[in-house]
């Protein structure tokens, strides 16, 4: 089945995992900056490879991407992205200090890759709780480039049997700061109706 | 000076023509190819954004823009639909970057490459002459194609810009 297909029901049960899924991430977060985030409900929709990047914010942005591979009962792939600027305020938070230089330092590079592995990786957790499916991930990949370049270069595996994609929008927050994340989540055909069905959602 | 006023954008999987004053755009290239074909005498240009190298890999898609081995003969069609002469067109290609390193990975680690491969196999087969490539690296690419003149203006975040 391709997600253009997706029943409302089917769609509500997936928004209920991302949900549940992102909730985890956001505590995770929490815990390790030994700080208060807060996070709005994710807003999760199926959209043509065409609108992903006018959806997530302009094609042309400078994002940095956090990428992970599924493998297993589920398989997949899964992007965490973020435009380079609200990743530079997500790694001063997770190393609590400041840099004026507007590039991504090394270090800086490394704490949001971190941070996008916990937040994708608390949402499959969820997701394999809540499916009762075993299925493993890859170690995150980094990298910062144009938006499109870095979706196109991911999209090629769906490419192969659909054109459209479940984006899921997060917005975080840290006392005033706004921190906003998207989630490209990638699963192949197949694992999408082995999903609801270990969920119960027939159609 | 690209008139950038009038300007069509070319999304992913997909092939647009523009004849001059209006200019085409691919935002950000990474393992994608962005085929350019130009015909100076009637200044007419098109580009497709290819995602992946062959059909044969995919199941009941017909989107021949997506695919390096079918892109090339349907963007050409289009071409010839909007009035440009078919022995003036010559080819001009970007893109094919290795975006992530997959170390567990051989396939999607060369995806660029292959693609880049198909497409130059697809113009050979149409007769289309390469006259200009900027492809590989690790790096996205978004790209202009200038109808005045032909000129493909590539833009990169860290590594500069270039006319080819």
């Amino acid at each position: 089945m391709d997600f253009k297909s997706l029943t409302q029901a089917r769609l509500d049960a997936l928004k209920e995992i991302v949900n549940i899924g992102v909730g985890n991430a956001v505590t995770a977060l929490s815990q390790l900056i030994d700080d208060k985030i807060m996070m709005t409900v994710p807003v999760i929709d199926v959209l043509p490879f065409g609108e992903l990047s006018e959806a997530s914010g302009g094609g042309d942005a400078y994002v940095a991407g956090v990428y992970l591979r599924i493998a297993g009962a589920i398989s997949g792939d899964i992007l965490f992205i973020m435009p380079v600027q609200e990743a530079k305020k997500l790694a001063s938070l997770m190393l609590k200090q400041q840099s004026d230089d507007p590039a991504l330092s090394e270090m800086e590079c490394s704490a949001v890759k971190e941070t996008g592995s916990i937040l994708t990786g608390s949402f499959l957790n969820a997701l394999s709780e809540l499916t009762s499916l075993s299925f493993s991930y890859s170690v995150p990949y980094f990298c910062t480039d144009i938006f499109e370049a870095i979706l196109g270069s991911i999209l090629y595996n769906l490419g192969a049997v659909g054109d459209c994609a479940l984006f899921i929008k997060t917005e975080l927050y840290h006392k005033t700061e706004k921190l906003v994340g998207n989630f490209f989540f990638l699963p192949q055909a197949n694992s999408l109706d082995l999903m609801f069905e270990s969920i119960g959602v027939k159609n | 000076m690209i008139n950038v006023n009038l300007m069509i954008t070319v999304g992913i999987a997909e092939l647009r023509v523009a004849r001059f004053p209006t200019n085409l755009f691919v935002i950000g290239l990474g393992s994608c190819i962005g085929v350019c074909l130009y015909d100076r005498v009637t200044q007419t240009g098109g580009i497709a954004h290819v995602m992946l190298p062959a059909l044969i890999n995919a199941r009941g898609n017909v989107n021949r823009a997506k695919f390096g081995d079918t892109a090339v003969e349907a963007l050409l069609e289009e071409l010839l639909k909007a009035g440009a002469v078919g022995s003036g067109i010559v080819a001009k290609i970007a893109g094919g970057a290795h975006m992530f390193h997959l170390a567990d990975d051989r396939n999607s680690m060369k995806l660029g490459e292959r693609n880049a491969a198909s497409v130059k196999l697809a113009l050979k087969k149409c007769n289309i002459p390469l006259v200009a490539e900027d492809t590989g690296g690790q790096h996205g690419r978004t790209i202009i194609l200038d109808t005045a003149t032909g000129c493909v203006l590539i833009k990169t975040i860290n590594y500069g810009e270039k006319i080819i």
